[in-house]
Order: C-alpha cells, then sequence, then structure tokens
C-alpha cells in the first residue's frame, strides 16, 4: 500500500519534459518534490504565477507571493505572474499540459466530484471545475476507499459532481488506473497489493487484462 | 488627469446600503485593507460582494461579515472563514459559488464590453443549472454573463495619480479585472507617485479603469498559510 508521498512518487513517473503543470492542494502539490531527473517541467498555480519554486527560506516570506493553497512560495528564474483572467486562459486554452487534483469520488465514467458534501462542507469548487473542464490530462491523487472503508470508485458519482466525463487517470494507494469505456482500467498495483484486494475495494467495474505488475518506485 | 484623493473615507464616499462591490484579492494577498476597514466604520449594509473569497474571520472580508454587512456573496471559495460557513448554512447569508475562472472571465467581460460568454467549466454540475448549454467542436458549454459592480476596490503595489496601476507578485489576482468592472473603482495603492513616474512598459492597468486613487496605510498583509524551508 502506498503513503501519500508515495502516490505523490509515482505520479511525478508521469512527468513529461517541457510540460506546464497544475498541482492541486493537498497530494498533488507534493509531486513537485519528485520531479525525475532529466525532466524539466514549469509548475502552474492558478492564483497568478507560472514558474513557482520551493517554500521560502524562513525569514524571506513574502505575503504578495503565495500559491493557490495560500502557503507562502518562491519563483523560480523565468516566473512569470499574470492576472486571474489570464490564468484560466492558460488552463481553458488548454495551453497546460497536466493538472493533478486530489478526488473525494471518481466514477467508471470519469465523473469527479471533489468540492462539495451537501450540508456538510460547502467551501466551493475554487478553480476546480474550470482545470477539470479544460485540461487535457488528469490525474486524480486519491486514496481508493474513504475512513469507512468504503469505495472512492464507483459506478456513479453520489456527491455533486466537479466535472463529466474528464478523469484520465487514477493513482490511489493501491493501483494506477485508467478510465476507459468500460471502466476503470486496472494498470499497475502498490507493492504488495493483489488484484483481489483492488477488486473488494472497487466498487465500479474493474478491468482487469492479464497479468498486473507491481508498481516500481 | 488628476485621479488622487487623500484616504480611504474620501474615496469610498457614496457607497451606500444595497450596493454591489467588487473587491481584489485571492485569499488574503492583494486585498483593499485600507478601504474594507473604512466599509466597516461606514457600515454600509446589504451588500453584494463579489470576491473570489471571504476573507478569514477576523481579517479582510471576514470584518464585513463579523458585522452582518454582507446580504450576498460571490465567490469561487470560502473555505477559511467559520463565520462565514455558519451564516451560509444558516441562510442569513446568500451565497452564489462560481467557479473561479468563470468568477475572473465574469468581471473581465464586464469590464470589457462583452455581455455574456461560453465555457465549458462546470457544465454538467450544479454551476450549469438553469444556464444555457451549446457544443462547440463537439464539446458542450455553459452560458455565462458578465459581472459589474457600482463600486471595484482594487490594490495595487504602485499606481500613479492619474490611475496607472503596477502590481505585484501574485498580489495581481482579481484586480486588474474588478479595475475595470466598476461603474466607479477605487485602487488603494501602497505608493503613490506623479505621472511620469512609471514606466508605461510596466504598466499593467491603464488608468482609465480607476476614478479614485489615494496611498494606504498601515498595511498588515497578513499571510495565511506561512511554508518556509529551514535556514540551513
Amino acid at each position: 500500500m502506498l503513503s501519500k508521498t508515495q502516490i505523490a512518487q509515482r505520479i511525478a513517473q508521469e512527468l513529461q519534459n517541457g510540460w506546464y503543470v497544475n498541482l492541486g492542494i493537498g497530494i498533488p502539490t507534493l509531486v513537485a518534490n519528485y520531479i525525475p531527473k532529466g525532466i524539466e517541467v514549469e509548475f502552474q498555480s492558478e492564483n497568478g504565477i507560472l514558474g513557482m519554486g520551493p517554500f521560502p527560506i524562513e525569514g524571506t516570506e513574502d505575503a504578495d507571493l503565495i500559491n493557490a493553497g495560500k502557503q507562502t512560495i518562491t519563483a523560480l528564474p523565468g516566473a512569470v505572474y499574470f492576472d486571474s483572467a489570464t490564468s484560466f486562459a492558460m488552463i481553458r486554452g488548454q495551453h497546460v499540459q497536466l493538472t493533478v487534483l486530489g478526488g473525494m469520488e471518481v466514477s467508471e465514467t470519469g465523473d469527479i466530484a471533489n468540492w462539495k458534501i451537501p450540508g456538510k462542507m460547502v467551501k466551493g469548487m475554487g478553480g476546480a471545475m474550470d482545470l477539470v473542464a479544460s485540461a487535457d490530462n488528469i490525474i486524480v491523487a486519491m486514496m481508493h476507499t474513504n475512513r469507512a472503508g468504503e469505495s472512492k470508485l464507483l459506478k456513479k458519482c453520489s456527491l455533486p459532481l466537479t466535472g463529466v466525463a474528464c478523469v484520465k487517470k487514477i493513482v490511489t494507494n493501491l493501483a494506477v488506473l485508467e478510465i476507459v469505456e468500460a471502466g476503470f482500467k486496472l494498470i499497475e498495483r502498490a507493492p504488495g497489493v493483489s488484484v483481489e484486494e483492488i477488486k473488494n475495494a472497487t466498487e465500479g467495474n474493474l478491468i482487469i487484462d492479464g497479468e498486473i505488475p507491481e508498481m516500481v518506485l | 488627469m488628476n485621479k488622487k484623493v487623500a484616504n480611504a473615507e474620501e474615496a469610498c464616499k457614496g457607497i451606500e446600503n444595497g450596493m454591489t462591490l467588487m473587491l481584489g484579492g485571492f485569499g488574503l494577498c492583494g486585498i483593499p485593507e485600507n478601504s474594507i476597514s473604512e466599509l466597516v466604520n461606514l457600515n454600509v449594509k446589504e451588500l453584494t460582494c463579489i470576491s473570489n473569497n471571504a476573507g478569514v474571520d477576523d481579517f479582510g472580508l471576514g470584518l464585513l461579515l463579523q458585522k452582518k454587512q454582507i446580504k450576498k456573496m460571490i465567490s469561487s471559495y470560502v473555505g477559511e472563514n467559520d463565520e462565514f460557513e455558519r451564516q451560509m448554512l444558516s441562510g442569513e447569508l446568500e451565497v452564489d459559488l462560481i467557479p473561479q475562472g468563470s468568477l475572473a472571465e465574469r468581471c473581465r467581460a464586464g469590464g470589457a464590453g462583452i455581455p455574456a460568454f461560453f465555457t465549458p467549466a462546470g457544465y454538467g454540475t450544479e454551476v450549469a443549472e438553469g444556464k444555457e448549454v451549446r457544443e462547440f467542436n463537439g464539446k458542450p458549454h455553459i452560458l455565462e454573463s458578465a459581472l459589474t459592480a457600482d463600486f471595484a476596490i482594487v490594490k495595487a503595489w504602485k499606481g500613479d495619480t492619474a490611475g496607472n496601476l503596477v502590481f505585484k507578485g501574485t498580489a495581481r489576482n482579481f484586480n486588474p479585472m474588478m479595475a475595470m468592472a466598476g461603474t466607479i473603482t477605487i485602487a488603494e495603492v501602497e505608493e503613490l507617485v506623479e505621472p511620469g513616474e512609471l514606466n508605461p512598459n510596466e504598466i499593467h492597468t491603464a488608468g482609465i479603469f480607476v476614478q479614485r486613487i489615494f496611498q494606504g496605510t498601515g498595511y498588515e498583509k497578513r499571510i495565511e498559510q506561512r511554508t518556509v524551508r529551514p535556514k540551513n
């Protein structure tokens, strides 16, 4: 089973040279720590920076320089700041090659719900709806099951949707899966996790095609 | 053209109960601190506030929420404010949550004379309820309308008395679009200079969009999430 950090590590293997990447809050943020050697990517944060760097050295933090999670950050050489309309032009206009975000539920048709639990959590969608509606390549980083042990990979989402038929790939603590026409296609297993365990943790249609390799971190 | 006013008090003259205001900022980054304090002083009520976020409990728009000055919020994310969540769940506060990119573009459109536009964001979700859907290039989009405001209140780093503005870092965010969409736009800046002192090549918002400008004082610039690396 993967830790949250390892989920991020596995997603980082998907990065390709020259990509502009938007990372959501939570596990996705950790992806920046595992960029493979020889791969150059630039991180976009939707509040208005391209070329986002690591957290600042203690004492140099600047209230005017934050990411979409409102955390203090730095700007790398070659970075650029812009307004929110320009930022979402980059996103909607598909100039950003990869979006990684967290999820509460994903359906076998690629729908995602991650912004609202009616009556309980109503924080707003932020930029998530613009991101999922537009990005060509969306990877969801999440736990395979919720705290009650129920599957988050469903036939149909029960929570209010963030986007429809948009998710391409999911990396969970148990597996890597792709959304194909018939459902969740199992691509890799987490180290030490059996196909049977993944099957039991997946409510939606799971497609198992031949031998499923263990992922290599 | 000289648009300089003395302070927030003079800048906020004419803001009345029931008006629609736009307020720049992302979280607490780039918010018009001086003008928000003045709105608290004025005690104007029944406001509709268009702002990406609603501040935190004791800062930013949270100060107006505490005094129940806001009737309706139009935002994309309000997660950092318990009082907001309480007022919303109890029905005291009307809330329109809209996707962040749509919010930015609706402000931009409002200032640019575009009454509405189609966007893919929110299609198939509750955001799309009651909105026209049309397919372009085989992909469904929803119709979103422009937003404007009686007053837009923005914060910039530097400005000149002609209203030209320069922003710093990610404090730019919603400020430039909101500046365009206000019937009256108030800009508060950290440093106010004379025309000619800003390089015209490096101005982000043209003075034509700004009606009143003043140099603010005592900026607190609170940080919501202080994330750092150790010195060594």
